[in-house]
């Protein structure tokens, strides 16, 4: 055969920036940060360390405060083990505790979609409200907003939550320490897999639901029983997002040990299905801890014996300070770099 | 080009005239098209590609993949360092 | 799971390494046919545990890194029109074309889905009769009977509104075209195991014959991995140079004839164009003269699509395995997963956004 010519390749024009928003801005990777740093950062904030974190920590009079908003707009509504109203109740009181404060009251705007059902929007309200008191906290003001249909997909929801945070209390971020322990508290990938279950096409049968769960109490109790540097809820982008930012925020290197995460086979199986990597599934009712050495016995004690964190499971240590790094430990003995998504997971045929 | 994974056939049935399954993936189940595989029997193991099974799982050829190995790890035990 | 979870098993994994530790004499280059096969060496951190001797090239095995420019810009015309239902494999979507990819299609308003399988596409025809339902069938041989099998069924229930864009290209060829380069390095190949399951290995005999090169069928755990390249290994040690199977709960010599069967008749062999590599004649299939109603192509006449390249991505040394993804001036600077000058950067398979992935620390320190 003609020998081929194999100089001279060509690629395209790279597709370096957009210019308009696409769907893997919002999955929480490095899209969403560039998003972040683009466009809001320079207006409307500075970009500390701890802007990174779960609240934003206000001091008024010595005291401290945390603040924080989501805006919640999953599709589909109601899907196994949980729907959008018990997801913002607790997504934003997990957020209020991830820097160690005690949440106190929320705020809950609705932008409704003209058409939606009576019926429907009982049922949320009804899971808000069976959330709130299972966190054991007051929703304090609301707004209601009704746009055209088209103009929202049903239902969207925005929560802003206050706490208090109590004295001594030092959760952020950019605490890691070397030698701090990394313990989750239960199977990992479970939120983002069971949403999927439900969507068209690519969905599946499973007795899977959603882990949605306010961690206020579990996390009150781990605070009591050691030393917590950090608190991180792995929503979008997984838990191994959340442990990339956190190794930028503290500047250390982790190391994470494939064989002690736990998940459940459902989410295993879906993942093989699809070509997910699990350490990127949305979770909502999980959370990391960074741990004093000396305290990870106590602290892990305390969390298995405490609702919501019966399977928690130590996952890896900080091993070193100075560089920012993730980097697991295969099953087979191998190491591999964990790194941001750059945008949405997608599932492969390759 | 490759992302088959072998999943337990749990039930066969026919749709758009299509002999289809619903495959157990092991605490997931989907639907796969078992029109490349006609032979199958519920309780196989069928190789699921795109919804399509696309080889079914031979079970022996499988033990004895393992079998060998197995057999060189023992002799590496046996075997003073 | 099972038939997964035992072929992952660390202590058979590290049997498995010394005895290819063992086995060497000499340095060997060893290309990985599948995206599959590369994703799995790397995701495992498998790679960096074999002996120094080895070295493994990654091969144009990922249909999303080589499904050529060309395509990809008929698929994003196609997807623009307001009419369309564009449906697609997920790892498509972010391939760039020309000047944007499908995501952006779908950001502009264009009604671009994703699927897991493609008779998803043809319920969506059927559900959809006012619209035409467009399927992006890209693939290898692994994929082509899921997708002649959507061809089939639209023209079964005679649906009108159904069309596919076709993209489908073979291993055997691409063998050829690398083993037969003077610029080739490939001492030895490990054949893609799901490639294989369809087509079987009966292709492989000729090509181990004339170039002497060991061609063994592999699948893509840890442990057959190994044992994949174990037999390579010993093959070339040997003097050996035959085309064998180390995937066998899998892979059969004639591999599924039924699939075959329906392979040729909905679709005939066509020359292809390889992104980043150029055409290489007979390596790929298109729509046979049965089935030609359903070629999108000619439904949306986009076949005058020109392209614009550009220079800097090396996908086709890449792709051949000439050059490792650190090797290219661009990769991790101009060329990174949130911004890939080529597919090989984009697909999740593709051997640069494995590096990326998982090794750009080892090699930027």
């Amino acid at each position: 055969m003609d020998d081929l010519d194999f100089e001279g390749y060509t690629c395209p024009v790279p597709i370096r920036r957009t210019d308009t928003v696409i769907l893997g801005h919002g999955s929480g990777g490095t899209l969403s940060r560039d998003l972040l740093n683009r466009l809001f950062l320079p207006e409307l904030g500075k970009a500390a360390p701890r802007a990174l974190d779960d609240s934003a920590v206000v001091t008024i009079d010595g005291q401290r405060y945390a603040l924080t908003t989501d805006s919640h707009v999953v599709s589909p509504l109601f899907f196994p083990g949980g729907d959008i109203g018990r997801l913002a109740i607790c997504g934003t009181v997990n957020d209020l505790a991830m820097v160690g404060a005690q949440p106190v009251a929320l705020t809950c705007g609705f932008v409704l979609e003209e058409g939606l059902s009576f019926d429907l929007l009982q049922h949320v309200v009804a899971s808000m409200k069976a959330a709130a008191q299972e966190a054991g906290i007051f929703i304090a003001a609301g707004d209601t907003k009704v746009v055209q249909k088209g103009g929202a997909d049903q239902l969207f929801i925005n929560t802003s939550g206050m706490g208090k945070i109590p004295e001594g209390v030092n959760i952020s971020g950019a605490n890691a320490k070397e030698g701090d322990v990394i313990i989750v508290s239960g199977t990992i990938g479970d939120h983002g897999i069971a949403v999927l279950s439900a969507r068209e096409g690519l969905g599946f049968e499973t007795t899977l639901e959603s882990d949605v769960a306010p961690l206020n109490h579990l996390i009150q109790a781990m605070i009591e029983a050691g030393e917590i540097h950090v608190l991180r809820d792995p929503t979008r982008g997984g838990l191994a997002t959340s442990l990339v930012e956190i190794s930028e925020q503290s500047n250390v290197t982790i190391e994470l040990n494939e064989q002690s995460l736990p998940f459940k086979p459902a989410v295993k199986a879906a993942c093989e299905m699809l070509g997910f990597d699990p350490l990127y599934v949305a979770n909502e009712g999980k959370l990391v801890a960074f741990v004093k050495e000396s305290d990870a016995h106590k602290v892990l004690d305390v969390m298995k014996k405490a609702k919501y964190g019966e399977d928690a499971a130590v996952v890896g240590r900080v091993i070193g300070t100075g560089k920012s790094q993730v980097r697991l430990k295969t099953a087979i003995g191998g190491t591999r770099l964990v790194d941001m998504l750059p945008g949405e997971m997608l599932p492969r045929i390759c | 080009m490759c992302l088959g994974i072998p999943g337990k056939i749990a039930e066969i049935y026919e749709k758009d005239s299509l002999k289809m399954a619903k495959v157990d993936f092991g605490g997931i189940a989907k639907e796969a098209c078992l029109a490349y595989t006609p032979e199958a029997e519920v309780g196989q193991y069928a190789l699921i590609h795109v919804g399509f099974a696309i080889s079914l799982m031979d079970e022996e050829e499988a033990q004895e993949t393992l079998k060998l190995i197995q057999e060189m790890v023992d002799l590496e035990d046996e075997i003073p360092r | 799971m099972k038939y997964l979870d035992e072929y992952r098993d660390p202590i058979k994994v590290k049997t498995l390494l010394r005895e290819i530790e063992s086995a060497v004499t000499k340095n060997w280059v060893i290309m990985e046919i599948c995206g599959g096969q590369t994703h799995a060496f790397l995701h495992n951190g498998l790679d960096a545990m074999l002996p120094p001797q080895i070295e493994l090239v990654h091969g144009p095995g990922c249909p999303v890194c080589v499904t050529p420019l060309e395509q990809i810009d008929r698929a994003l015309a196609i997807a623009s029109h307001p009419d369309v239902i564009f449906t697609s494999y997920g790892d498509m979507l972010r391939v760039p074309g020309s000047s944007k990819d499908l995501f952006a299609v779908r950001a502009q308003g264009g009604d671009v889905r994703i699927v897991y399988s493609p008779l998803e596409a043809v319920q969506i025809a059927e559900a959809n009769p006012d619209k035409q339902v467009v399927f992006f069938a890209i693939g290898f041989e692994t994929t082509a009977p899921a997708n002649a099998m959507a061809v089939l069924q639209a023209k079964n229930k005679n649906i009108k509104n159904f069309s596919v864009l076709v993209s489908h290209v073979r291993v055997p060829p691409a063998m050829e075209a690398i083993l037969g380069s003077k610029t080739n390095r490939v001492q030895g190949f490990l054949a893609a195991g799901h490639v294989c399951a369809v087509m079987g290995f009966h292709e492989y005999p000729p090509i181990a014959e004339k170039y002497r090169v060991p061609i063994v069928v592999t699948g893509f755990e840890p442990i057959d991995l190994l044992n994949g390249l174990l037999a390579a290994v010993k093959q070339l040690e040997s003097g050996q140079a035959v085309a064998e199977n180390q995937y066998q709960r899998a892979v059969k010599f004639e591999g599924n004839e039924s699939a075959q069967r329906t392979i040729r008749s909905v679709f005939q062999s066509t020359d292809r164009k390889w992104r980043g590599i150029g055409v290489i004649p007979q390596s790929g299939w298109g729509l046979s003269p049965e089935f030609q109603e359903f070629d999108a192509e000619r439904r949306f006449d986009v076949e005058n699509i020109f392209t614009q390249e550009s220079s800097l991505c090396i996908a086709g040394e890449i792709l051949q395995g000439l050059k490792k993804p650190p090797q290219c001036p661009a990769f991790g600077k101009q060329c990174t997963q949130q911004s890939p000058l080529g597919a090989p950067m984009v697909s999740a398979e593709g051997a640069c956004a494995a590096y990326y992935r998982y090794h750009r620390e080892a090699i930027y320190g």
